[in-house]
């Protein structure tokens, strides 16, 4: 009996570990051969702990599981109270185009294997016999874009670099997902580690690298481990290396650890953190494609741009521009949180509007309350209020609407969220995690939480300096912390007045 | 209280095993506090002249991160994520039962040196929220009641 059971940190959370060691207790009571595969998670979070059955017709799904629905598992499986039926068929699987994360819930991630079985390496196979220009050349025309949040090419990155002179060059992934909202890295860190190092290879055969870090925060234990790991066996079946597959230039890689700083998802920071020192940010110019890591041409991409990487190279850059909107090339992961009925993964093309997103995929609300706001794109994500639900899903759409996608992470709150209360926590947040270097952000927040405090106060004399504030640190800041958390101050402003001026009449 | 002869010689070790690591300061610490739990005073200097910086630059780096203490923490720590989508789920309120029920604000631990407290901005759990890190395991969906039974388990 072979049963797949996701080692994802949600999954954890919700109690695969318990339900991993009662399947084997059982087992065993009952004389049954069980293998437990510990899987990446299929992306329903609302259906953790999800355990498959491997059947003659397909993985059948059971969840949420609980301890007590153990034993029935044993038995006959139409008839076990957590049945759903055959995964692939489940509507939220049916309904996704998985580019990136296709493999994620179904391999097992630790074995190189399984991992060529469904498709990989094959990307990294043609890109051994390309040349670097017409590496480089595939990206650009696969249309992807950073996403971190930045939404900059990457193939005008990889360029950059791959033009750029050095006695060295390195690729830097940044996998450190601190906000709010977004979970893509860490679970395709932690469901298909070779994707990354596919993309991480690939990257340096294009650009000349011959080293790669990735640096995955510290509150991801699991991603760490599950990376380290990877990267070994990747090592041992000579992926990495001294000589690429066998065959190709060096390129080797190390997992880094952060150590609990967010600003440190600048990149910049990220690099300063990387070499040792304060994850301060660092001034641009110079760009890190040209005096990074160490001062030498440093490719920084965020996971899932590298991830996607692999499928670009495995089914050519057509393949992967034909889906999406506008400027906005190929799928997106979104990652739906927060108060919402059906919270996780799914993967699809660019497009789709806000209010299909949070309504239909995401079924409304948790608490079974009216919706009330999403902030879309993380802590330094603007909040959108229902009558912009028919945005659609794009970096240019959501720009025109004074909000960005971010890491393409959603909020959903209901109606009991208390809207100036979140704005002051965007300051606050943005006073606790600034580096210090710049004073719009530095001071910029600490008198933003002093301000909004003075609003609930219902003093409206503060309203002009909080906005005045908050261009000041818009246009003022070196990077996204203080440069962006106006974005969920001013939009809850906009959006939500009714919020500030109840407190205001409260006061008076 | 710690040895210094001891931190000398672990401190020295952890070193050695980082020689010729590109950037390695981070590691250090990291090392250096899974083996003390925090880390001492009395590394700094030996790390500064190992990398060849001054201790001043070493104490700036530890000081910069959330992740390095200064202090050995309670014998065991919690964290509650403090961040939105913890938020809308709860986790002000959740929060606040947590410190009542310790009798501790952030960062504190309690008078028996049992729990220390503290906030984390996002575990990445943001669809079974509010979430908690006890002890390095992860907990989801916390609610008042769960977090009751939590702080029961730790002895």
């Amino acid at each position: 009996m072979k049963i797949y059971l996701p080692l994802d940190s949600a999954a954890v959370a919700l109690g695969a570990d318990e339900i991993a060691h009662a399947l084997h207790a059982h087992a065993k009571a009952k004389g049954v051969d069980l293998t437990i595969i510990r899987n990446g998670s299929r992306g329903m979070v609302w259906l953790e702990p999800l355990a498959e059955v491997e059947t003659p017709t397909g993985r059948m799904a059971f969840g949420p599981m609980a301890l007590a629905d153990v034993p029935a598992l044993f038995g006959d499986l139409a008839a076990h109270p957590k049945a759903l039926g055959l995964t692939d068929d489940l509507p939220w699987m049916k309904a996704q185009t998985r580019l990136t994360f296709a493999r994620v819930g179904v391999i097992d991630p630790l074995s190189l294997a399984d991992y060529r079985a469904h498709g990989g390496l094959k990307g990294l196979e043609r890109a051994l016999g390309m040349a670097q220009a017409d590496m480089v050349a595939e990206v650009t025309n696969s249309g992807l874009r950073g996403r971190g949040g930045a939404g900059f090419p990457t193939g005008i990155k990889w360029k950059t670099v791959s033009e750029a002179k050095a006695d060295r060059k390195y690729i830097v992934c940044n996998a450190d997902e601190g906000d709010s909202a977004t979970f893509a890295d860490r679970m395709l860190m932690e469901g298909d580690p070779f994707t990354l190092i596919e993309g991480m290879a690939i990257a340096g055969l294009a650009c000349g690298a011959t080293k790669g870090f990735v640096y995955i925060r510290s509150e991801y234990p699991v991603a760490i481990e599950v990376m380290q790991k990877a990267v070994e066996i990747a090592r041992a079946e000579g992926v990495l290396g001294a000589k690429v597959m066998g065959k190709g230039p060096a390129f080797d890689m190390e997992i880094r650890v952060g150590a609990g700083a967010y600003v440190c998802g600048e990149e910049t920071s990220l690099l300063n953190s990387l070499e040792g020192k304060r994850g301060v940010v660092r001034a641009k110019p110079p760009l890190p494609a040209l005096q990074g890591f160490m001062g030498k041409p440093t490719v920084v991409n965020n996971v899932i741009s590298l991830a996607s990487v692999p499928v670009i190279f495995e089914k050519g850059a057509a393949h992967y521009k034909d889906f999406g909107l506008g400027r906005s090339r190929g799928t997106i992961p979104l990652q739906i949180a927060g108060n919402v009925k059906y919270g996780g993964l799914y993967e699809i093309a660019f497009g789709l509007t806000l209010g299909e997103i949070v309504d239909k995929i995401g079924g409304g609300t948790a608490s079974g309350r009216p919706v009330k706001a999403v902030q879309v794109g993380g802590p330094l994500g603007a909040y959108f209020p229902r009558a912009l639900f028919d945005t659609p899903f794009g970096y240019e759409e959501f720009a025109g609407k004074d909000g960005l996608i971010g890491h393409a992470g959603l909020t959903v709150f209901d109606d009991t969220a208390d809207m100036l209360g979140m704005a002051r926590f965007a300051m606050e947040f943005c006073a606790i995690e600034s580096c210090g270097k710049c004073t719009p952000c530095r001071i910029g927040a600490v008198r933003g939480v002093e301000t909004l405090d003075r609003l609930g106060r219902g003093d409206a004399s503060a309203l002009p300096i909080l906005t005045d504030l908050c261009n000041t640190m818009k246009a003022g800041s070196l990077c996204a912390l203080g440069g962006f958390t106006p974005y969920p101050v001013m939009s809850a402003l906009t959006h939500f007045p009714d919020d500030f001026s109840t407190q205001k009449e409260a006061a008076e | 209280m710690l040895d210094s002869v001891e931190v000398t010689s672990r401190v020295g070790e952890i070193l050695t095993a980082h020689k010729g690591m590109e950037g390695s300061l981070l590691p250090i610490l990291h090392a250096i506090q899974a083996e003390f739990g925090h880390v001492p005073q009395a590394a700094l200097p030996i790390i500064a002249q190992d990398l060849n910086l001054s201790k001043a630059e070493v104490h700036g780096v530890m000081s910069f991160y959330h992740d390095f203490r200064e202090n050995p923490a309670g014998k065991h720590v919690l964290k509650l994520c403090r961040a939105e989508a913890c938020k809308s789920m709860g986790a002000d309120r959740v929060a606040a039962h947590a410190q009542k029920a310790l009798g501790i604000e952030w960062h504190e631990t309690t008078t028996d040196g049992r729990v220390t407290l503290e906030p984390v901005f996002c575990l990445g759990l943001c669809a079974c929220a509010p979430s908690a890190l006890v002890d390095g395991k992860l907990v989801g969906r916390v609610d008042e009641a769960k977090l009751d039974s939590i702080i029961g388990g730790l002895k």
